[in-house]
């Protein structure tokens, strides 16, 4: 698959950082605590790089989504610090919070895109309530349609289009204005696996132009395949965070294999 | 960028159609109200206030006194302290003076009853402070033994002050004003609700709009700016609608009927410039706050 060729010798860019620049991420004992009491994330620590690529997984529930909230300051941290390119956003006032999302694309499983706006004004909708010149916006908009594959679509409205076509134009909305940090949240859920492979490869690339990119998911075989970092969260906390890493520690796969031998998969568990 | 704004107000405004529709007629109503009560209560106040500044004695002379008896008062009347002036007017004048209040266009009834002249000639004393008004009454009228007034002159029939018009005016306006504030303070508070109601409304519908704005980094401002034109645009059509109303009512009704009767005539009410201001800042203040409540309730960014 060409994918995973990618994958193999492309070698991610400014990986790692060397010295003195700031993780695009950076969290200490982040803690959030929901009104009522529910745990979202509980104690976490963990830094992302400039230019890596990172899965987060776990079950529903774990934390996932309130990991990407949080960075994206919708819920606020009860304890810890949260850093987002050396900004400490737990600290930011209210007022500078459009700015911080400015400088992040986020994807949702539910595409959120307006219905009654083609797929041209969806992504151009999005320029102009951050003010951007129309000029601007009548260059970048065809520019990443063209990215993203949906040239020739402009003018469709999202209902006209397959899922896989939605997600292209929610990632198109989400990196139009190249951010240094894109999140996505379930970016294939309510996709096949054909499809999900075109989104993922997607990623990829919006990933090799220096972005870095954090996905939420439990589309297992595009972990396995992907072969990248993944942090596993159980209860708001994280219990594994593996470089090149599997949706599954092999001893869970293996444990998860005996139970229902059917489902196992050659490919993933490399038997 | 204002195009912008403007822009998705109207469109939420016509996807909004009836809520927005029902805010508008309620704006509209509450300034007509408005509209009438601001002149009512102004031209009621002038008129009291009219009344009460003027403070000044009539003195009416009994028509059977003599030329000698009148001028004779007219000097006791002088040497009264407090007094500044003292007008004589005449039998002939006083009826001169109601034929010109009436007007010219007064009506037979009146004319027949104003051939014979009913009028009292008197004199009519200006104060120095209209506060004294007590004290010169009670020199020219000193209460007797028996608690009745006894008039320093013969040629006195009678001498009023206007404090009685004063209170009377005051008793049958104030009524009228509190009924008028109470039903534009209901309408002010529906007007907002309503308005409130229908930005709610936008908001929901708007919701999907909303959320990428807030995701994709759109500044607090720029979220809540075409709710709160929608507001406004409700609140200046309105007002400008309930204020052509006012117009055409001035214009077809007020004018015609004050040339007729000069009694009607206002005495000194708001200019219809001020008001047409008044009302439009009135319905604009209400929309507004209309917006600004639900924006703070449903739109925290």
């Amino acid at each position: 698959m060409a994918l995973i060729e990618d994958s193999t010798h492309a070698p991610q860019a400014r990986r790692g950082a060397g010295g003195g620049v700031a993780p695009v991420v950076q969290m200490r004992d982040a803690t959030v605590v929901y009104p009522g009491g529910n745990v979202g994330l509980d104690g976490v620590s963990l830094s992302v790089d400039r230019g890596e690529f990172a899965f987060l997984v776990g079950a529903t529930g774990c934390g996932k989504s309130t990991f990407i909230r949080l960075l994206m300051r919708e819920v606020d941290p009860a304890r810890g610090q949260v850093l987002v390119a050396g900004t400490d956003i737990g600290a930011m006032p209210r007022k500078r919070v459009p700015k911080l999302r400015r400088n992040i694309g986020v994807v949702f499983q539910d595409f959120k895109l307006l219905p009654n706006r083609t797929v041209y004004d969806n992504v151009a909708y999005s320029l102009q309530v951050i003010g951007e010149a129309r000029s601007s916006i009548r260059s970048k908009v065809p520019e990443i349609l063209r990215l993203v594959g949906l040239s020739t679509k402009l003018h469709d409205y999202p209902d006209e289009l397959s899922g896989g076509e939605q997600q292209r134009v929610s990632l198109a909305r989400a990196f139009v204005n190249h951010p240094p940090l894109l999140l996505a949240d379930e970016p294939t859920g309510n996709l096949d696996p054909e499809t999900s492979i075109g989104i993922m490869q997607l990623l990829y690339r919006i990933n090799r132009t220096g972005t870095t990119v954090i996905v939420a998911t439990h589309d297992s075989d595009m972990v396995d395949r992907m072969r990248r970092r993944v942090v596993e969260l159980d209860k708001g906390r994280i219990v594994r965070d593996q470089r090149g890493g599997q949706y599954r520690t092999d001893a869970g796969t293996a444990e998860f294999e005996a139970r229902f031998p059917d489902t196992a998969d050659a490919s993933t568990t490399g038997i | 960028m204002r195009v912008f704004f403007l822009k998705e107000a109207l469109r939420a405004l016509r996807r909004n159609a009836a809520p927005s529709l029902a805010a508008f007629a309620t704006v509209l109503i509450t300034t007509l109200v408005l509209g009438v009560f601001i002149p009512v209560v102004r031209a009621a106040t002038a008129k009291t206030n009219e009344v009460r500044n003027k403070i000044e004695l009539e003195v009416y002379i009994q028509d059977t006194a003599s030329k000698a008896q009148v001028a004779e008062l007219g000097n006791m009347i002088r040497d009264i302290g407090h007094v500044d002036s003292v007008q004589y007017i005449s039998k002939n004048q006083a009826l001169k003076i109601l034929k010109h209040r009436l007007g010219s266009k007064s009506d037979p009834i009146t004319q027949g009853l104003l051939q014979s002249n009913p009028l009292p000639a008197s004199y009519r004393i200006h104060l120095d402070d209209p506060s004294n008004v007590g004290l010169v009454k009670n020199s020219l009228a000193p209460r007797g033994t028996d608690g009745r007034p006894r008039y320093i002159s013969g040629a006195i029939n009678d001498v009023q002050d206007r404090e009685d018009d004063t209170k009377k005016i005051l008793s049958a306006t104030s009524t009228i004003k509190l009924l008028l504030a109470v039903l534009a303070a209901l309408l002010v508070l529906a007007s907002i609700l309503l308005v409130a109601n229908t930005i709610r409304l936008s908001i929901f519908a708007r919701r999907r709009e909303v959320e990428v704005m807030r995701l994709v980094g759109a500044t607090n401002w720029f979220i809540r700016w075409p709710f709160v034109i929608e507001g406004l645009v409700v609140g200046f059509f309105g007002a400008a609608i309930a204020i052509a109303l006012l117009w055409v009512a001035k214009v077809t009704v007020v004018d015609p009927w004050s040339d007729r009767f000069a009694l009607i005539a206002a005495p000194r009410t708001i200019s219809f410039t001020v008001l047409v201001l008044v009302l439009l800042a009135a319905g604009m203040a209400v929309s507004s706050l209309g917006s600004g409540l639900t924006l703070r309730r449903f739109l925290k960014v």
